[in-house]
Parts: C-alpha cells; structure tokens; sequence
C-alpha cells in the first residue's frame, strides 16, 4: 500500500466536508432551486394571496359564520396553504424529479449522508416558509389584519406550522418515493387543490357544517386550525398539535418502508 | 479493490453470475463487456449501491455496503447518465460536489480543463449529452479522491471530447488516483488500461493488459471477407486445410476470422482454399489480434451489438 507521493494536480486528497457545512450547502442549493422554478413561485406566494385578497373580498357576499373579522379568519387560514404547498406540493414534485433524474443516486455516492439530505431538506422548506410568510404577514397587516400575539399564541402557531411541515413533508415525500415523476406531480398538485378547498386549511371547520368535524382530523384541517385557534387568541392548540404528530409518525414510517432512492 | 464470486440477479435474470476480479491502486483498469454483460451491476455493488447476493466486494479495503459512509468520501463516482437537477447551472452543480467534500479541486480548473466553460451557466437539461458526460466526470472528480468509478465515460462522445477525457483520466493515474472503468469500446481499453477484464454475461472470461490479450502466443490475425456467402460447412473445411497452428472463427456469412501465425505459407493455403472453394475474396486484412477478435474468438460473437 505504499502511495507514491505525488504532487499533481489531482493527488488524492479525500475527505468529507463538516456535516454541517454540507447540510448547509445542501439546504441552499435546494432553496435556490426551489425559488427558481415558476410553477412553484406561483404555488408558494400567488396562490396563497389570490386567496386572501379574494376571500376578504368575498366575504361580504358569503356570510361567513366565524367569530372574528374575514382578515383575521382568513390569514391563518392563508398562512397554513402557503405551508402546505411548500411542505407537501413543492417537496414531493422535486423529490419525484430528483428520484427520477438520478440526483437521489448521484448525492447517494456523495459525502452527504441521507440524514444530511433530508435535513438539507427541511432547511429549504423552513427558509421558504419564512419568505412566504413574510410576505402574507405584511399584505395582511395592510389589509388590517390584528393577530393575537400573546407568547401562547406566538408558541402555539409556531409549533403548528413546525409540525404542519413535518407532517406534511413525510407525506409529500410518501408520494415521491413511490410514484413516478409525473404522476407524483399530478397527484401532488391534485391532493393541493382537493385539501384547498375541502380540506379546512382555508376555512374553520365550522362553516363544513356536519362534515367539520372529520376534516379536524386531517392534517390540513389540524395546520388551519391549529393556527386559527392561536393567532385568533382562543388558546393553545393542544388538539391539533397531536393530530399532526399523528400525521407526522404515520408519514414518516410509511415513508421510510416505501422510499425507493432509484 | 477485490471482487470475489460475485452473483447479482434482478428476479430470474442473472446479470452477474460467479465473478472474480481484482484491481491494482493507481492503475486503470478497464471493465470490457457488450451492453448487458454485467459491467454497471458490478460497479454499482463496488459503489454500495447493492449489497451483493453471493461472494463478496471490497474496495479499499472496506465492504461498500456495511463501510459505505467511511468509504464514499475516498471514492469518486460517475454515473452512466443523470445525476444533476434539470434546472441547475452546469458549474453551480459542481460548486455543490466540491462543497460537500473536505479538499475539493479548484471548480474554475476543472471546468477549463474539460471544456466546461461555454456552458458554465447553462441549466443542465439544455446540455448536450457530451457536456453532460463531462460534468459529470469532473463531479466525480471534485473530491480530489483516491478511487475513480467511470460508466461507460465517454459513450455517444465527439472525438474531441474523448481526448479531452481520455487525457484527464491519464493524468489522474499519473498522479495516483486508481480508475476502474467500463466500457464496450474496445479502442478505449485498448488505449487507456493498464489491465483488462473482458466480461460477458455476467462472468469474467479474459485478463490481462492490453499486450497480454492481443499478442497471445504472438498470433496474429486474417480477416477474410468474401462477396457472396461462404458454402456450407466452409469454416471447418477452411480449418482442416490450415491445420493445428490456427484457429478459424465465423464472424458472420460474409467473414471468418483466421488467428495463427499470419504467414506466407497460412496466406497461400488460404487463397488455395478460397480458389478451389469459388469464393471470391473481396478483403483479405493482415493485422495484430485486438480486443474485438479476442472477444469474438473467445464467445464466438462479436462485441460491438
């Protein structure tokens, strides 16, 4: 095993970077890629705000049976789709193409292990989140809406959009890894628009009538919820918090049964 | 790097069936084989891709499988195609490689070095595929590591991008890194390898350099094309008139492949032949046996399918 000692150019000279400097690494490139794609820009940040303008437009011809004014009710609502597309719609389509252009196989070879991966992942999808929520917050704010931002509210609504992600990331990656690229893109798209307008993400489960109460269940009924229930100061979603830890054990387990890298 | 008794099967089908190899550190070693002989299984069971079903693998020194996180860093890895996101940027791809290794190349060296700077902002799936090859080189490269894995490198590549390529993977052995590549060109194991192991069906069937394979015995060859097919029988009857010191091999109904000593004498009996058979010759070629005769003499088919 004597290494002849060269002085090339390409010497050896292996190793793996610091994990955390690839996880970064990993996060920003995904962000980046994440940013520029159109479709997705659209998902994140149009749709989420063509619903709030156009709910609170709506509203004074839909009598809407929910306590407090459209802008407060609606903003939560707003907020829980812009973490939905994110976490679940734009995950699951770029890990359905990422499957299916061989990056999953490449990155497989590469220093990166899969935990550094997935935590590039939830990097991505948190910084994403921020940028959409920014940006929600602030068209809301001008619109008069006046959360409550009690340090229960704040945790609470924190803790839901954390694990509203979680959830809904195993999930999207539940769909990536087992269905092809294009059919993870159409059902991802598909599941999106269904739980948009009959999943309570929007909408408080109340105006489902009878029906409203299954939908507390889902975890797009749970993300909305979750958040209404704080930021409309009505206390601690402690409910929601649990169905979405549900949602969060059933996705990640199912996902990690079925998840084919190739 | 060692391959001992290797068997991989998808389902009923064998693609790789008892094979034994071993490779030397700062060597090329090519992996010859026709498409489906069992090469990409084998290299991806050495990247820990796939835990072999029977025998075992390992290379430096560790199992890829069991070992994989303590030996990916060490080891460079290209893929026969794909391997970037559609939208990234050709050298944006290769910035994430570096950044995820320890002592990465220089990212602007490697992309003039393999012609990369034309299309250094130009998303990957608008790449030709010869850009996407060598992106995908140097990717595996970046890393500065001390073992090369190439699939099939330069296949569908213009003559330019082949020297560029062939030119890279020389210096890298000259600098001490190992490189096991396959391949079904022959020129290219011919030209570049140390040491050649030709495969087919899954199993190891010749070894050796380049010199080894081709000037066994120092025979030569005589290919023989004729303009209409041969009569019945032709080869055996060809056989027996050369007698023991050659060996005749149909190529096809128009060729037969003559190894032996190439002489006036195996000339004279030849053209006897063709003359008291009422074949007419239309090439009758002299030369040193390559890899493609030693393939066809060995499995009785041609390489290149």
């Amino acid at each position: 095993m004597s290494a002849p000692v060269s002085s090339g150019t390409f010497a050896p000279a292996p190793g793996a970077a610091p994990l955390p400097r690839q996880v970064l690494a990993q996060a920003r490139m995904e962000t980046r890629l994440l940013l520029r794609n159109g479709e997705q820009l659209l998902l994140a940040i149009v749709i989420p705000l063509i619903v709030l303008v156009g709910g609170i437009l709506a509203a004074d011809h839909i009598h809407l049976n929910t306590t407090g004014s459209a802008v407060d009710t609606l903003t939560p609502g707003v907020l829980a789709l812009a973490v939905m597309s994110t976490s679940f719609t734009s995950l699951a389509i770029a890990t359905g193409f990422e499957r299916r252009y061989g990056v999953l196989k490449r990155l497989g070879a590469s220093p990166l292990p899969r935990s550094g991966l997935l935590a590039g992942k939830v990097g991505a999808l948190l910084f994403v989140e921020v940028l959409q929520a920014i940006v929600i917050c602030v068209v809301a704010i001008f619109l008069a809406w006046a959360p409550a931002l009690t340090p229960a509210a704040v945790v609470g609504a924190l803790l839901t959009a954390v694990l509203g992600t979680a959830a809904f990331a195993s999930l999207g990656l539940l769909v990536a890894g087992a269905l092809r690229a294009e059919a993870t893109l159409a059902a991802a798209n598909l599941i999106y628009l269904l739980l948009m307008a009959g999943g309570a993400v929007v909408l408080p489960t109340e105006t489902y009538g009878a029906f409203g109460h299954v939908l507390s269940y889902l975890p797009s009924g749970a993300l909305g919820g979750g958040l209404r229930q704080s930021l409309l100061g009505q206390g601690f979603p402690g409910w929601h918090l649990l169905v979405l830890a549900g949602w969060t054990a059933l996705g990640a387990l199912l996902t990690s049964r079925t998840f084919k890298w190739e | 790097m060692l391959v001992d008794d290797l068997v991989m099967k998808y389902g009923e089908k064998v693609a790789v069936d008892g094979l034994s190899l071993s490779v030397e550190r700062h060597q090329i070693t090519a992996v010859l084989g026709p498409n489906g002989a069992g090469k990409t299984t084998t290299l991806e069971t050495c990247e820990g891709y796939r835990k072999p079903q029977r025998g075992s693998v390992r290379v430096l020194g560790l199992d890829p499988t069991a070992q994989r996180r303590e030996l990916l860093p060490r080891i460079g890895v290209m893929l026969q195609s794909g391997g970037a996101w559609s939208g990234v940027r050709a050298v944006e791809m290769l910035q994430h490689m570096a950044s995820l290794h320890a002592q990465p190349l220089p990212v602007p060296m490697l992309v003039e070095r393999l012609g990369l700077a034309d299309c250094g902002r130009t998303p990957y799936r608008r790449l030709s595929g010869g850009q996407q090859q060598r992106l995908a080189l140097a990717m595996a490269v970046v890393g500065r590591p001390e073992l090369v894995f190439v699939d099939e490198p330069t296949a569908g590549m213009d003559p330019a991008a082949r020297r560029t390529t062939w030119e890279l993977l020389q210096e890298l052995r000259g600098d001490g890194v190992t490189i096991v590549l396959t391949t079904h060109y022959m020129d290219e194991a011919e030209r570049l390898a140390d040491h050649i192991h030709v495969i087919d069906r899954g199993r190891l069937i010749a070894s050796g350099s380049p010199f080894e394979l081709t000037r066994a015995a120092g025979s030569t060859t005589i290919k023989l094309v004729v303009t209409k097919p041969f009569p019945p029988g032709a080869p055996a009857s060809l056989q027996s008139e050369l007698g023991d010191l050659t060996e005749v091999h149909p190529v096809n109904e128009h060729s037969l492949l003559i190894t032996g000593p190439a002489d006036a004498t195996t000339l004279a009996k030849v053209s006897g032949w063709c003359d008291r058979n009422d074949v007419l010759p239309e090439s009758l070629n002299l030369g040193q046996r390559t890899l493609e005769d030693v393939f066809l003499q060995i499995t009785g088919r041609e390489l290149t399918v």
